[in-house]
This record gives structure tokens, sequence and C-alpha cells, in this order.
């Protein structure tokens, strides 16, 4: 088989996979003229987007599609007849190098389906690293998935050569894992994030600590994992306290949520329809509410509920807290502010800094980059004053469910 | 009027150097125009340039945030930016704070075209697609890119950055970056002719497009929103975009409706290393059958059973509340700071750290999570007395001398009932099973105390407490 198809095989076996970040991590550059790459600073880069809307990023694929597991959502099981390949480390390390030399890509996203052993699977991972690292002086990134159980000698490795570590958690719940994956264990998936948050503690400390030496480095753009979406039949609000535990937990930098979506020959005991894109974007931004909005999980969902789907977490929660609004924008605290509808996180901070100086006024608002329509029933400027009876309408949901559109009269 | 010409589209040292000295002569905006040499004639100039104006004595100072602004904002392709810019500048000289207003007209200008730029730089370092000439070690690195604003200077560095080890060269219309390999160097712009117009890679690179691309998922907005069509053809792999989004369709309604087929192979079973080892000995066995406990809903979200640890002839257990944090990860008692704390006081008070079992009452975390952090939980009563089996299982196979019950949820746990501290601190207590007991404070309560001097005396208390353990230990090595 040629690269070429091997290729097409092994980024179809992992584009299920929705991380493709490149951010977050150390600064490099190649100017002391040995080797290769850099990492752009701050924001990560995304050379190429598909026409599902998704960045790419890094050069997605499998080291192999073969698999023991035979998870029932994974377009690799064990049990599926999709056509297998493996790439040899050789290969993967020249098409990295020879698409990141063209400015294809920022780096690699290396995985793989579990063959022989844990061990076995994580040392064919880390060899690739290794050899970019030190036999090319690659300094692009490099994402690299954790077999879980893996050897912990294994894991340092993998976290000296790669900038982000990854292991999926897969399901919201223990128990959907067990029925779809049944050769995974959660707690297996668990002790070995706990594993990688201790290494990147110790990392950090090091760092922080300032040595002459130069500190032992590990994974310095953090862990991540993945969920998949609507496979299973978990609520919203048990995916955002499973989201948010691990957070907590492990110092994730970020929990991918993945709409589950029909596969080439899918499993019977899956819901074959289309991806339930929506509320996937709706638990992007109820996690972003999490991370950077103070809100908690009991704020944004009620128990076993889920997420309204005609209307954003943001706005869901300022209608059912109608008492709070509306709010003075030329005087309410930040955190106050961050939970109006329509304000996002640098909005705020051009209001904190801009009415220190002047007051905010109605025709402001574009300037600011706040969407008025969303904003204004909450709000209170110089110049408005919502309607008292405006926040008491059992009607103003209305005002912002997308509108509706009539199917036609097609003949 | 006083007219300026600048030496190019992105002179901004020139244009500083002006905009310094109109100030200083009180030249208001409206009465200054500003070109660029060899660019467009201005309608109504002069046959030749104003004389420069000497520069006053004086001075004035504008905040780091406009310089920044204006250097990427000078790079913008509107012809005003000159004026703009120079109208901003002059009214930032009497009130510096403007520049935080972001509901100023000017400043949102100025703040929109710099905004302009940096997107414009960021989409050259993500859009420029080298193609190789020649092979192996007299490759040279070529790609043509079309930016909107006038970003060769700004972008260039960072692929020199990026590519040290190879000579490449960018070429657009406004101005050319070559790099030898040791350093940058600009030429004038050229046309699309003078690139290379295929890569022997780009076959291969829009195969990886196309397999990466999930068609059940089809967002044509969302990539034009990030990837606008105008940087298409420059793009070898948009070739196959349209194709791909006719396609999409016709291949998700095909996965969906295709019925799963039969495997063709007996599904393969992970070996044998994966399957639980046997446990070597008793104690062991115990700490495998608790790994997998479910007595109580605490294992949910905690990440393992963190069991008791120590040697089986160990005379005497100390036990602790429940595991922080960090004993949830490493899935140990007692290696955080509490830990820390005990191994200190343990030495202290003259007790064998290599002869104490320690455990907890509780053995799972309990937490809920505030953002990075989880906060510690006291567990209830019915997580107590769920956990108590280990703990008397755990006492059955060591067979301790001397209990240590750390803080009120070990003394419930030890005791079976709920014990006050206060009452029954720093003595020996005769437990029914003929063990001794003794109880003090958890560690970690040592740690909260917000007094230094209160934690100084609590801890002298309770390293005295802990050397009545030492006496035991003592006494029970002298017995054996």
């Amino acid at each position: 088989m040629d690269v070429q198809r091997k290729l097409e095989i092994l980024a179809d076996a992992a584009k299920y996979d929705a991380s493709c970040a490149s951010s977050g991590t150390e600064k490099r550059d190649s100017s002391d003229g040995k080797g290769m790459g850099s990492t752009a600073p701050g924001m990560g880069i995304c050379h190429s987007y598909a026409p599902d809307g998704r960045c790419i990023s890094l050069l997605k694929v499998l080291l192999t599609n073969a698999c023991n597991y035979d998870c029932l959502y994974c377009v690799n099981r064990a049990s599926s007849n999709v056509p297998r390949a493996r790439f040899t480390i050789d290969e993967v390390v020249k098409l990295t190098l020879d698409f990141y030399r063209r400015n294809y890509i920022e780096g690699l996203f290396l995985s793989s389906g579990i063959i022989r052993s844990p061990d076995y699977t994580m040392e064919q991972v880390v060899g690739v690293a290794r050899k970019l690292r030190e036999d090319h002086h690659f300094r692009g990134y490099i994402h690299l998935k954790t077999i879980p159980e893996a050897d912990d000698a294994l894991i340092a490795e993998a976290g000296k050569y790669a900038d982000r570590l990854s292991i999926n958690i897969e399901m919201p719940e223990a128990t959907s894992l067990q029925q779809f994956a049944p050769e995974k264990d959660v707690r297996a998936i668990r002790r070995t994030m706990g594993r990688l948050r201790l290494k990147l503690d110790e990392a950090e400390e090091a760092r922080r600590a300032k040595t002459r030496t130069r500190p032992h480095r590990f994974a310095p753009a953090g862990q991540s994992t993945q969920m998949i979406v609507g496979a299973d039949s978990a609520n919203d609000h048990t995916i955002l306290h499973t989201s948010a535990n691990l957070y907590g937990s492990y110092r994730l930098r970020r929990v991918y949520y993945s709409a589950f979506s029909p596969i080439p020959d899918a499993s019977r005991a899956l819901p074959l329809v289309r991806p339930p894109l929506l509320r996937e974007h709706r638990l992007y931004q109820a996690d972003w509410l999490m991370r950077f909005y103070g809100f908690d999980v009991g704020e944004i969902v009620d128990d076993s509920a889920m997420l309204p789907l005609d209307i954003d977490p943001k706005l869901a929660w300022a209608l059912r807290h109608r008492d709070r609004f509306p709010l003075d924008v030329n005087s309410a605290s930040r955190e106050e502010l961050l939970r109006v509808p329509g304000f996002g996180t640098k909005a705020v901070e051009r209001i904190i800094a801009t009415r220190r100086t002047t007051t905010i006024r109605l025709s402001d608002l574009a300037r600011l980059h706040v969407p008025k329509h969303k904003a204004l029933p909450f709000i209170v400027l110089s110049d408005h004053q919502p309607s008292p009876h405006r926040l008491d309408e059992a009607r103003l949901i209305e005002r912002f469910k997308p509108k509706a559109t009539q199917l036609g009269f097609g003949f | 009027m006083q007219y300026i010409t600048l030496d190019t589209e992105t002179d901004f040292d020139g244009w500083r150097k002006a905009a310094r000295t109109l100030v200083l002569h009180h030249m208001a905006p409206a009465d200054v125009t500003w070109a660029v040499q060899g660019g467009e004639a201005e309608l109504f100039a002069p046959p030749a340039p104003s004389p420069i104006l000497e520069v006053n004595e004086g001075t004035f100072s504008v905040s780091a945030k406009f310089i920044e602004l204006a250097k990427a904002a000078i790079l913008h392709r509107d012809g005003e930016r000159f004026a703009i810019l120079y109208r901003l500048l002059w009214r930032l000289k009497d009130n510096h704070d403007l520049i935080e207003v972001a509901t100023d007209t000017d400043v949102a200008l100025v703040t929109a075209m710099a905004r302009a730029v940096h997107r414009d730089e960021h989409k050259m370092h993500a859009f420029v697609r080298f193609r190789e000439i020649g092979r192996e070690r007299a490759a040279h690195y070529v790609a043509w890119f079309e930016p909107e604003h006038h970003i060769v200077e700004l972008a260039a560095p960072f692929f020199a950055r990026r590519f040290a080890d190879m000579p490449w060269s960018i070429l657009t219309p406004d101005l050319c970056a070559h790099w030898d390999g040791h350093a940058l160097s600009f030429t004038p712009g050229v046309s699309k002719n003078e690139a290379p117009s295929e890569d022997r890679l780009e076959e291969t690179w829009r195969r990886y497009y196309a397999s990466i691309f999930n068609p059940a998922r089809l967002k044509v907005k969302a990539m034009q929103a990030e990837m606008p069509k105008k940087y298409w053809r420059n793009l070898p792999e948009a070739s196959i975009i349209k194709p791909l989004i006719e396609d999409a369709e016709r291949m998700t309604g095909a996965m969906i409706a295709n019925a799963p087929t039969d495997p063709h192979k007996p599904q393969k079973r992970p070996e044998a290393s994966m399957t639980r080892k046997h446990a070597a000995n008793v104690l062991d066995a115990l700490r495998e059958e608790a790994a997998h406990c479910r007595a109580c809903p605490l294992y949910k979200d905690a990440t393992q059973t963190v069991f008791g640890e120590g040697p089986k002839s160990a005379t005497i257990m100390l036990v602790g509340e429940q595991p922080g944090d960090k004993e949830d990860l490493a899935g140990r008692p007692f290696v955080g700071p509490a830990g820390q704390m005990l191994d200190r006081a343990l030495e202290e008070a003259g007790v064998d750290r290599k002869k104490v079992y320690v455990t907890n009452a509780v053995k799972h975390f309990k937490f809920v999570p505030r953002g990075k952090i989880r906060l510690h939980q006291k567990p209830n009563t019915s997580e107590i007395r769920a956990c108590r089996q280990w703990y008397e299982r755990e006492v059955s196979v060591i067979q301790p001398d001397l209990v240590v019950a750390m803080g009120a949820t070990a003394a419930q746990s030890v005791f079976g009932k709920i014990t006050p501290i206060g009452k029954t601190r720093g003595r020996l207590i005769d437990l029914a099973d003929g063990r001794k007991a003794l109880v003090t404070v958890h560690p970690s309560y040592l740690l909260r105390l917000p007094d230094p001097e209160a934690k100084v005396q609590e801890y002298q208390r309770f390293v005295e407490d802990l050397t009545i353990a030492a006496g035991v230990q003592k006494k029970s090595a002298h017995a054996a």
C-alpha cells in the first residue's frame, strides 16, 4: 500500500477527534539554525479549514487503525469492516516534515488503535515524537494521545517530547462507557489523567522555582479530553457535571464535545442520525460560561435537564433571573457585566476601561461589539432604560428565538 | 496647508518624525496632507513638497498603547490612515486617557485598522504555501501570496524563525521577502508568473484535506468565515472544496442508509496483560477489592480508592479523615501537604515512620469542583459508615497495638460513634477488642490555622500526642 493510500485511511480514522488546537504552548523557534519549526505565540494557527467548518492545524493521523478494542461508537473498532493500514514511524516523520516545510501544518497530532498492549502502542507513538525531536530537531507542535495504563516511564517520555497530551474520557458516564466500550476502564482513564496532572504540576513548580538547571519538561500545553455527545442517553447536566469535575480534578485545558456522527459501517446499537451539532454548540457555550464567566453547572442547567436549543445558555439563565436586571452598564461590577446576554469577556474589559473616562450610551454599543438586540432588555445606559414591563413579559423569550421560516408552497 | 511625503507605504518612522514636528508646530490635522513617495499625486499638491518644519524645542509624550496601535494601523491599505493617525495623536496630546475610550470614533477606527492588519498578518502566517524548487540540499522554497494590507515586512520574521534551515522566498505584488538561511531581505513586488505553479506534495495534501473532512458535519459558512474565498486562489486544497461539498449529502445519506455489515473476522480480545493481576498477599487482595468499592456514591467523582499503606507488621495504625487532592491523584495516603506535616511531627515525636500503617476513615476524596481546583468536603455519617468495613478489615489484617485517630472523622470511625476530640485527645483509651486508641487532631487542621502563634502551639500539642504513640511503639518493639 502506498503512503498516500495509508494517509487517506489513517486520516479518515482520526477525524472523529475534534481537537486540532496548536495553542498555549511554550515559545520555541529554530533561529539557532538547528532543525526546523516554531510555535505560534499565544494562539495557534489554523492553516486551513475543511467544509465541516473545522480548523486544520495539525497533521492528524493514527499510527494504525487496527485495534484490539471493540468500542461501538468508534470507526476503528475491532469488528468494523473499514480498511486497515499502519504507518511506519519513518513514514509519519517524513509526512510531518514534508507538510510542515510547505507551511500546510503547525505540527502533528498522533493517536493510535491499541495493538498488542498499551505499552507497546504507547512506545510506537512516542517513537515518532522522539525521532522528530531528537533526530530532526523538529520545533513544531506535537500532540500525542496517551494510552491509559501505559507505563510511567513512557508517559514521562511522551511529555518530554509533546506539547499536549490527551486521553479521551469518551462517555459522560461510567455506565455508558461500560456499555459501549467494554474494554475501556473509566478508572484507568482517570488514574492516568491524575498521573498526568501530577507530572504537569511538578514541571510547573520546577519552572516557577527558577533554578539554574533546566527544568524537566512535561507537556507545556497541558492535557485535554473529549466526550462524545448523543451516542448515549446522558443529559446535558450530566455532561457538564462531568466536565466541571474533569476541569477541577485534572486541570484540563479543554474538554472537547464531539457530536456523535454517522460513521461508515456503523454498529446497530447506536443512533444513526445526523449529528446533534446545535446541541454540541450549546455545550461549548455552557463550557465557556463555566470557565470564563464564573457560572456553576447548577446555574446553567437544572439536575437531569437539557440546555435549551433555541437560545444560548447565558440568555436562558438571564431569562430565569430577571429580578437581577436591568443592570446599569455604567456602574455594575465586572462579575455582573459578565452575566449580561451578549456581553463577551472582551466587551466587558472594553466597557470597564471606557467608563473610567466617559459614560456609555446607546450609540456606543456597536463600537463595543455588543449585539444590541440581545442586550437591550437587560441593561440601563445613560440614554436607555428598558420599559419596566418588558422584563416581566412572558413573551420576552420570543424576541430571541430564531425567526420561524415559512416552509413554502413548493410546486 | 502642510504637505508631508513619506518614503514608503510602511514608513512608520517617517510618519512619527513628521507628526511629532507638526504637533510641536501646532499644525491642526485639517491643515496637513499626507502622501507617499511615488504614490498617486495629490490633485492640489504643490510642485515641490513644502519645506520641512524646523523641530521646535519642547516635548510631549504619548502612551505606549498608541504607538503599538499606530505601528499596526499604518500598514493598513486605507489611504487616509496617516491623516487619521495624526488626528488621533493631535487629540491625545491633551487627553492621554482618550486611548482607553473604546467608544471614541477615532480610537475605534484606529483599533479596527490595527485589528484588520493583525488578522491579515495571521492569515498570511496560515495561508502561505511554499512550493519546492530543486530537490534535497539544493531545494529552495517559494510561495506566492496576495496580502490585503502592507504586511510583508511585518509577517516575514515569523517565517525566518520557523524555517531557519531552508532558503525561501515569499513573492507578493507589493514586496517580496527572502531568507537565505542567515538574513532577511526584501525586493520589489512581482507578478504571479514569477512563482512556481505546483509542488510534488500537493496531491498528497489534497488527499489529506479530503480525508480529514467529515461530510456528516457540513458547515460551509463556518469555513468561509475563517477562510474567505479571496484566499482560495492561492491554496492548493481549495480546488476540491466544491466537489467535497457537493458530495457530502450523498456520502452522509449512504452512511445512514447502509445497514451495518457483519464483521469479517472474529473480534480480537485484549491480551492477558490487561487482566487483573493476582494479589500476592492478603493486604494486596484487600486493596484490590477496595479499588472497586461502590458502597457510597463518592467513588463516582473521585479518581480512585486511596487505600492504606505500610508494613503488615506495623504496630501503630494512623487513621486520617480522607484523601485530599494530591492523594486522590497519586492513589497513596498522606502524600500531600498534610502528609509532609505528619512526617515531620512523627519524626520529632520519635515514631519510627517505617513501622507505621497509615490509612483514612473514608477512602475516596469528597470535593466540589471550583474552576481549576477542588474544594474539600467533610464526609457525612453515612459515608463514614459505608467505608468503615475497610478500616475494620485493615485492623484485622495489621493487628496494630495502637490506633491513632486524627480528627473527628477518624475518631467516629475508630470508636463507631461521634466522638469529640477535645475531651478525648492526648491519652490512651481502651478499645473493646483489647487494642489501645489515641485521639488527636488532623494535621490539615494545623495547616488551616491562620494565626502563626496558634499554629506553633497546636503543632507542639500534636507532637506531644504523637510522643505517646512513640512510647507504645517502643514498648511493642521491646515485647516482640
